[in-house]
């Protein structure tokens, strides 16, 4: 066994997720399986090799550089036309910090 | 109007020659959309008013005698994790159920300026995370070629709507083989451009290091014409490449004479006897026009899998961090304490794959686990784009097939994670890699299902790769 249940509930925590007993269950099983699919990966030497961290390319090095022209903020409105919960130009949310 | 029909270059000629206005196209193109939807639940919504008023000014450029752009009055669907100004965009998501995004993603401005009508959203996976499209919120899209299967994933809507004729091309986005596998499964062409070839910008991010914005569409030349249109520099993302954007349609002569092609042989083990029959049939066309093929070995592919789903799974999970609750329109009922209010909200909006690639992701990136999983597996990219590096020094392009089986039913895979995930075994290289790909039919199984075969080149060189494919096409081998 690759995975408990405490760890499956440990990452949750870290994850900001809510799970109920059955959901951690299933994810106990399927963590479990893709874990051990993925313990394959100790099969191949990667040693001197660099990891990759993004697609590379040739271009110039200044490729991704743009001229800092200012323009047009979205504007707060349109920014807080989404929020669950608005109020006076910000996003509302639960105290923070108890007294 | 026989709207299933149409053809980009087919609606320019009815509308130069006044045989339909653009706005008479768009209301016909949108009733047929509509009626014909439940069949498939490929759209999540349309969009009217954005389509009858970009049709308004193809109209009015008609009449003023002003020259039309390259996609002048095409009905386009768009798949619903690429937003939308003003028009609801959800993801696939419970979350968003609600959103409505401030502003239209480059791919979908640039559709827009070349004269396109924005008529639906598409269907998809929940954030894109699937490969049958039942991870959606709102319900799986049928494939309109055979109902009791699926449609691929995750852009199954955009595939299903170009496979019904609905619209005449769509957007996709590409993660690990969602524009590709979907496009096989539905008899349609589908492209991965080069990683960064057209800007993510308005694109919700999955895998940022991994995702794509690319065409469907019934031709291949179409599908350039598309590709031609929306890729290119765009200073909203930093990724997007400064490359000149070639016309993508000028070199589809027919000519692919000594053309070198490698045939992968990790790709053909396992595959069921009537993809690899149709597969084997494809490169004897191939070579029959002039091609020269020769086996070659990726060595890294059996990694590929497992490499992909710790990469993606970790960049997911911090992409996903942002629907706490706070900014995104769904929020938890539940919320007496801000902690609370993350957990619920999320625990309640996302899908049960969502959680699953979530909880993978946050795992192999969490204290301990960091350097035998994320590390190892950014190393074994490494070695999958040398691969294709290595091969590209001795071939022009690589075939291979799109996905080991034809569309499978619905329900067949949902409850085994692993087996779906290997169904991406052919696709995830070419994103790990961030080289172009693509899908085209290259026939039927006996029971009528369409088969794909990819084609895949060296970075940048979407040229050769739509010279063969359109060579391809051209023997009529789809139906």
């Amino acid at each position: 066994m690759r995975i408990t249940e405490e760890q499956v509930r440990y990452v949750a925590a870290l994850s900001n997720l809510q799970l109920s007993a059955e959901e951690v269950a299933h994810l106990r099983t399927d963590l479990d399986g893709i874990l051990e699919h993925i313990d394959r990966l100790n099969e191949i030497s990667t040693s001197g090799v660099e990891p990759m961290a993004q697609v590379l390319y040739e271009a110039d090095d200044t490729a991704t550089l743009r001229p800092d022209t200012p323009a047009e903020p979205l504007g707060n409105a349109a920014a807080m036309a989404n929020a669950p919960q608005p109020g006076a130009g910000y996003f509302k949310v639960p105290k923070v910090i108890e007294r | 109007m026989d709207i299933a029909s149409l053809t980009i270059d087919g609606i320019r000629a009815s509308l130069l020659a006044r045989r339909f206005s653009a706005v008479e196209l768009a209301t016909e193109a949108l009733g047929f959309a509509e009626a014909e939807n439940p069949r498939t639940n490929a759209y999540l919504r349309f969009s009217p008013e954005r389509a009858l008023s970009a049709a308004r000014h193809v109209d009015e450029r008609i009449a003023r005698g002003q020259e039309l752009g390259r996609l002048a009055a095409v009905p386009v669907a768009v798949k619903d994790v690429i937003v939308t100004k003003g028009v609801r965009t959800t993801c696939g998501s419970k979350l968003l159920a609600n959103y409505i995004p401030p502003y239209d993603a480059t791919a979908v401005e640039r559709l827009e300026q070349a004269g396109a009508l924005i008529i639906g959203k598409t269907n998809c996976d929940e954030f894109a995370m699937g490969s049958s499209n039942e991870n959606s919120a709102f319900g799986p899209v049928r494939n309109p070629v055979a109902l009791d299967r699926v449609p691929g994933g995750s852009s199954g809507g955009s595939a299903a709507a170009v496979a019904q004729g609905t619209a005449v091309v769509a957007l996709g986005s590409d993660t690990g083989g969602s524009i590709r596998q979907p496009a096989s499964f539905c008899g349609v062409v589908g492209v991965t451009p080069t990683y960064g070839r057209v800007s993510r910008y308005g694109l919700t991010a999955f895998a940022s290091s991994l995702d794509h914005i690319g065409p469907l569409a019934r031709s291949v030349k179409e599908a350039a014409t598309v590709l031609g249109v929306i890729a290119g520099r765009d200073a909203r993302d930093a990724t997007s490449a400064a490359a000149p954007v070639p016309d993508y349609t000028a070199g589809l002569d027919g000519n692919v004479k000594g053309l070198k092609l490698g045939l992968p042989r990790e790709y053909l083990k396992e595959l069921t006897s009537e993809t690899g029959e149709l597969i084997y049939a494809a490169v004897d066309d191939l070579k029959r026009l002039g091609c020269e093929i020769r086996e070659i070995s990726l060595p890294a592919t059996d990694y590929a899998i497992a490499c992909y789903y710790i990469l993606a799974t970790a960049e997911a999970s911090s992409n996903l961090a942002r629907y706490d609750g706070v900014r995104y329109t769904f929020r938890s009922a539940q919320t007496e304490t801000l902690a609370e209010m993350y957990r619920n909200t999320r625990g309640e909006g996302f899908g049960a794959e969502c959680k699953r690639r979530i909880m993978l992701g946050t795992y192999v990136l969490s204290a301990g686990y960091y350097d035998a999983y994320y590390l190892k597996a950014q190393k074994v990219r490494a070695l999958i784009a040398r691969d294709f590096a290595n091969a590209f020094q001795e071939v022009d392009a690589i075939v291979a097939p799109v996905s080991p089986y034809p569309a499978f039913r619905l329900g067949e895979k949902i409850a085994d994670p692993i087996a779906m995930y290997l169904s991406d075994i052919y696709t995830i290289t070419g994103d790990l890699a961030g080289i172009p790909c693509m899908s085209v039919p290259c026939g039927k199984t006996a029971a009528g299902l369409p088969v794909g075969m990819q084609i895949l080149t060296r970075h940048f060189d979407e040229p050769t790769m739509f010279r063969l494919a359109d060579a391809f096409e051209a023997l009529g081998r789809a139906v």
